[in-house]
């Protein structure tokens, strides 16, 4: 086909022959390739890219549905995973707003262009500052990960020191995260667990604290899904060392759970993709981080900080960005680590999520929650040789289940699980392999009795099935 | 009925005002937005209320403020809000250089909202995910083809992010080189991202930054001078942000290796290189594109995002993990590379943006990809032809064509009239048009720096052109009009300076306000 019948492409309008042709004429070129004089003959690309030739909108629909319906979601099977993203129910309005074309494609206006999106993230850090009981929270970040990460980075700064203690329980992942942000500079260090209830070894946190100690970094609740309860003894301990306390936590914890502002925190930090996001396979992670109001912390946040203030005009409630010549925005290297295109509209959505939520609608989650997994450990702990919880501690959400006497490992226990169209918990035993067979399950509001009874009854049959081939003489392979 | 008057290109606009309050203004107690999933009495009966398994010192005592607000209500506030957002699906938006602003086809959220992709766990099974792993696989050979590159992960979550991970990557190469120590020192130009510079300093490394020649390109001669045996890396955009392709960038990258170097290239200004020239053959080991840019995925008010991270294959074992592969026919998450520098995100990024880059790729094709590239240069070369016929506008360094985009200059104007470039961006806003200066320092005086893309018509750029025009006429004229701006804004101007730099005015949440607001109070009465 030559040039002159080519269809124009729907997302290009100036493919149109004669729309580029008088544009050539107006800046005196006479080829498109001429415009490319610039870049070396020797750099120009001569063949084809080795890429399908274009779609339709019809076939690209039929062809992209082909393959996502390769999937298998969690609507689809019973899903009993948690360790970092969480099935919670997503309420329409969520959908609604961050769906909207101005929030969806909003970038970075001004207040004028963008007045709504700078007070719908002012709302956002302020609801957000309720729920921790904290006066200042940032624009959101990428994830728990890299909030807990600039948490560090940011209390090294202001205490001038370079190492850091954390719990042993934390997710590998997002240690992972954490070291590779860190380094070279700061040392993360790791504090032991007591090994029946999970809870931070106080003995250990107190030999591994010294005059380098930056900052304690613990969870709550932990990544193993217990409550850590020694909060206040943790920051003490921190404080009388001078060192930051950061608290991690799981936002959806705190209609019921104390904030950690009232156990010492100076720095809270932590996900808020339970507030309203899909788990769009990992993709609705968001960070956030909280602290008090005090100038030699809020100077050291990387990221932008939306304040309230007054336009010319009396009656109107304008927006700006708080102390900007920290970031990198303004400083380039000599700002604060760096800021960029993270998860704004997350943080939008959560916003709206705790505004449909309230009070109320938090304690009620929280509280089915812990209900609807104290029923679940209870009847998996009634299963033989299954222990529901591994820890001896109080659990929220989620609860590590020990299948160590079963005679099964997490794997066979999920493949039987997964041929009868449930995901089973998070195989903990490379991560954790002084905990055996153990497997992370993660409870929450969307699970219904009946769903939980048919876990049970699944893993009884799976264990069952073993006993019977046991019986039998037949030796499982594997 | 008269037509509506376009030949005067200026629209006659005024942005949506609704006087929304603070959502906390909006509280009724007892309202109430959702309710939760009913706990079965049996749950009950063998439970109890569950809360009072909560160790006294871990229960909360105090509910958090947060409002009280019916359904109806809430969402009504946020429709107002979204409609108080200027969008770039509602205007021309080429005021932001740099960003890319294109098209974000609809039929891609389709596939991003579809339960198949949103009620993904991303601890699942490999073998019920192999939909989304294919995606991930295939946008990688795609992305193969542009770039020259071996291998691609999309675990960085932007740019910056991408940024960081080479530099990350940068730092374990030179240390499993036993040279970690040594090479201390990353060069950069000054028409870089700021974060190119920012996430080298995060990993410990002092930056050199190379500054413009007369004619824009970053200074071959200054390069020579700081290459040393201390240089661990070269990172730099090209086209930098003036839209000039430094035509030398392989003699550059020759130095830098040749000192022991590594090469990574910040394509966030890639949208006029598809299928026109690829990172690789620049001489570069390293490159991302944002597929939030490029590659028309919804800027989303800021994210979530993706940076599509490309290496050679000498630096594949240095990616963080899990990387896609295809085994017998079936994707799986290799998560054993062997000098990883770990992770950067949770999980695999945000794979949701991988799924609609694929999407548009494939709507696309490789010919379209060399149109976007093709058009975009052509609307950025018209656009500039006009802009510089503006009175007080001009384009500092070379005077031939330009790539994607260009960085100008209104210091003319402002010498001639008074008039800045910030307040040529507030007035811009009358006009529904979304206009940015530039990254700081401003290098270039009173920067303004335009970046049409493939999206936009002659008729939409000629609007942005009348309206740049205006307010040069207004300035000329009658300055003040420009200087007060905005007028048709949702807001006025800002009272800037002291509620934003002051920590005793500053309010970064409603409780700060509220708690400053009576502390005022308290001292005046």
């Amino acid at each position: 086909m030559n040039k002159q019948n080519k269809v124009a492409h729907p997302y290009i309008p100036n493919t149109v022959p004669q729309v580029q042709a008088e544009m050539l004429r107006e800046i005196g070129a006479q080829t498109l390739d001429e415009l490319f004089d610039g870049i070396p003959e020797e750099l120009h690309y001569k063949k084809v890219m080795n890429i399908p030739k274009a779609l339709s909108e019809y076939e690209l629909r039929r062809y992209m549905e082909g393959i996502l319906e390769k999937n298998i979601n969690t609507k689809e099977y019973l899903n009993f995973l948690g360790a970092g993203c969480w099935n919670h129910y997503v309420p329409a309005v969520c959908d609604e707003v961050n769906q909207r074309a101005e929030f969806l494609t909003a970038y970075a206006g001004d207040p004028y262009e963008d007045h709504g999106r700078y007070q719908a993230l002012f709302e956002y850090q302020s609801l957000m500052a309720e729920l921790v009981d904290m006066d200042v929270v940032n624009v959101p970040t990428f994830d728990w990960a890299q909030a807990a990460a600039t948490s560090i980075r940011m209390s090294s700064r202001i205490t001038g020191r370079k190492e850091v203690l954390l719990p042993k329980t934390i997710s590998p992942d997002r240690l992972k995260v954490i070291k590779n942000y860190c380094s070279p500079d700061i040392e993360c260090i790791l504090v032991d667990y007591e090994e029946d209830s999970g809870q931070i070894n106080l003995k250990d946190l107190e030999e591994k604290l010294s005059a380098n100690t930056a900052a304690v970094y613990f969870e709550n609740p932990s990544y193993l899904g217990f409550v850590e309860t020694q909060g206040k003894k943790i920051s003490k301990l921190a404080k009388s060392y001078e060192a930051i306390t950061i608290v991690g936590v799981d936002p959806s914890s705190l209609g019921v759970l104390a904030p950690p502002s009232q156990y010492g925190a100076d720095i809270v930090c932590g996900d808020l993709q339970p507030l309203g996001m899909h788990m769009n396979f990992g993709g609705g992670q968001s960070g956030f981080i909280a602290t008090h109001d005090d100038l030699k912390i809020v100077q050291e946040y990387p990221s932008r900080l939306f304040g309230i203030a007054p336009t010319v005009v009396e009656g109107e409630y304008g927006f700006g960005d708080v102390l900007y010549d920290r970031t990198s925005f303004a400083k380039r290297e000599k700002g604060k680590e760096s800021v960029g295109t993270q998860t704004a509209l997350w943080g939008i959505t959560a916003g709206v999520y705790l505004s449909l939520l309230g009070p109320n609608g938090m304690y009620e989650l929280g509280k089915s929650i812990m209900q609807k997994s104290q029923y679940a450990m209870g009847r998996l702990g009634n299963i033989p040789n299954v222990v529901a919880s591994r820890f001896e501690s109080t659990n929220f959400k989620e609860f590590v289940v020990d299948f160590t006497h079963t005679g099964r490992t997490v794997k066979e226990i999920n493949k039987f699980l997964l041929d009868n169209g449930i995901f089973g918990g998070k195989d903990l035993s490379e991560e954790f392999p002084e905990l055996g067979q153990c497997s992370l399950f993660c409870i929450t509001e969307i699970h219904s009795k009946e769903d939980i009874d048919r876990l049970v009854s699944t893993i009884q049959q799976c264990l069952d099935s073993i006993r019977n081939e046991e019986r039998n003489g037949v030796h499982a392979k594997n | 009925m008269q037509k509506i008057n376009r030949d005067h290109k200026v629209r006659n606009y005024h942005q949506a005002k609704w006087d929304e309050p603070i959502i906390f203004e909006l509280h009724n107690s007892g309202e109430r937005g959702i309710t939760l999933p009913q706990v079965e009495e049996e749950i009950v009966n063998h439970v109890g209320d569950g809360v009072s398994a909560i160790p006294v010192e871990m229960v909360r005592r105090k509910a958090p403020k947060l409002p009280e607000i019916s359904q109806n209500r809430v969402l009504r506030h946020y429709l107002r809000l979204s409609q108080e957002t200027l969008g770039a699906a509602f205007n021309v938006e080429i005021g932001q250089g740099t960003c890319t602003m294109k098209y974000s086809p609809k039929i891609n959220e389709a596939f991003a909202s579809s339960p198949k992709m949103t009620e993904l766990h991303p601890l699942q099974d490999v073998s019920t995910v192999q939909g989304m792993l294919e995606v991930m696989y295939k946008l990688d050979l795609c992305m193969r083809e542009i770039s020259g590159m071996d291998y691609f992960s999309f675990q960085p979550g932007s740019g910056t992010q991408s940024l960081f991970t080479m530099a990350s990557i940068v730092r374990a190469y030179h240390e499993e080189n036993g040279e970690g120590e040594q090479r201390d020192e990353i060069i950069t130009t000054s028409f870089s991202h700021p974060s190119a510079a920012a996430t080298a300093a995060v990993k410990g490394y002092k930056i050199i930054t190379l500054q413009p020649d007369e004619d824009g390109f970053p200074d071959l001669e200054e390069l020579k001078a700081v290459v040393s045996e201390r240089t661990a890396g070269f990172v730099v955009a090209n086209p930098e942000d003036t839209g000039i392709y430094n035509h030398r960038i392989k003699e550059f990258t020759k130095i830098v290796h040749e000192a022991g170097g590594i090469c990574y290239y910040d394509q966030a200004n890639a949208n006029g290189l598809l299928g026109i020239t690829r990172a690789k053959e620049a001489g570069f080991d390293m490159c991302f594109f944002n597929l939030h840019k490029t590659f028309s995925t919804p800027h989303a008010c800021g994210g979530p995002a993706t940076g599509a991270l490309g290496v050679l294959n000498k630096l594949k074992e240095f990616l963080p993990g899990p990387i896609v592969e295809n085994q017998d026919d079936q994707y799986i998450l290799n998560d054993k590379l062997k000098h990883s520098i770990g992770k950067v995100r949770s999980f695999q990024g945000v794979p949701q943006t991988v799924l609609r880059a694929y999407a548009w790729v494939r709507a696309l094709g490789a010919e379209g990809l060399k149109d976007v590239a093709q058009i975009a240069v052509l609307n950025n070369n018209y656009l500039y032809h006009k802009i510089l016929t503006i009175r007080g506008a001009s384009a500092p360094y070379i005077k031939g064509k330009r790539l994607e985009q260009v960085r100008y200059s209104w210091e003319q104007l402002t010498k001639e009239t008074g008039v800045t470039t910030d307040d040529v961006s507030r007035r811009m806003a009358d006009f529904a048009h979304h206009y940015w200066s530039s990254h700081h320092p401003f290098i270039v005086p009173e920067p303004f720096t335009l970046e049409p893309t493939e999206s936009y018509s002659k008729a939409d750029l000629d609007e942005y052109i009348a309206s740049l025009t205006q307010i040069s006429n207004e300035a000329y004229a009658n300055p003040e009009i420009v200087k007060n701006a905005p007028h048709n804004s949702t807001i006025h101007r800002v009272d800037e300076q002291d509620y934003f730099e002051n920590p005793d005015k500053w309010a970064i949440t409603w409780r700060m306000y509220l708690k400053k607001t009576k502390k005022t109070q308290e001292i005046n009465s």
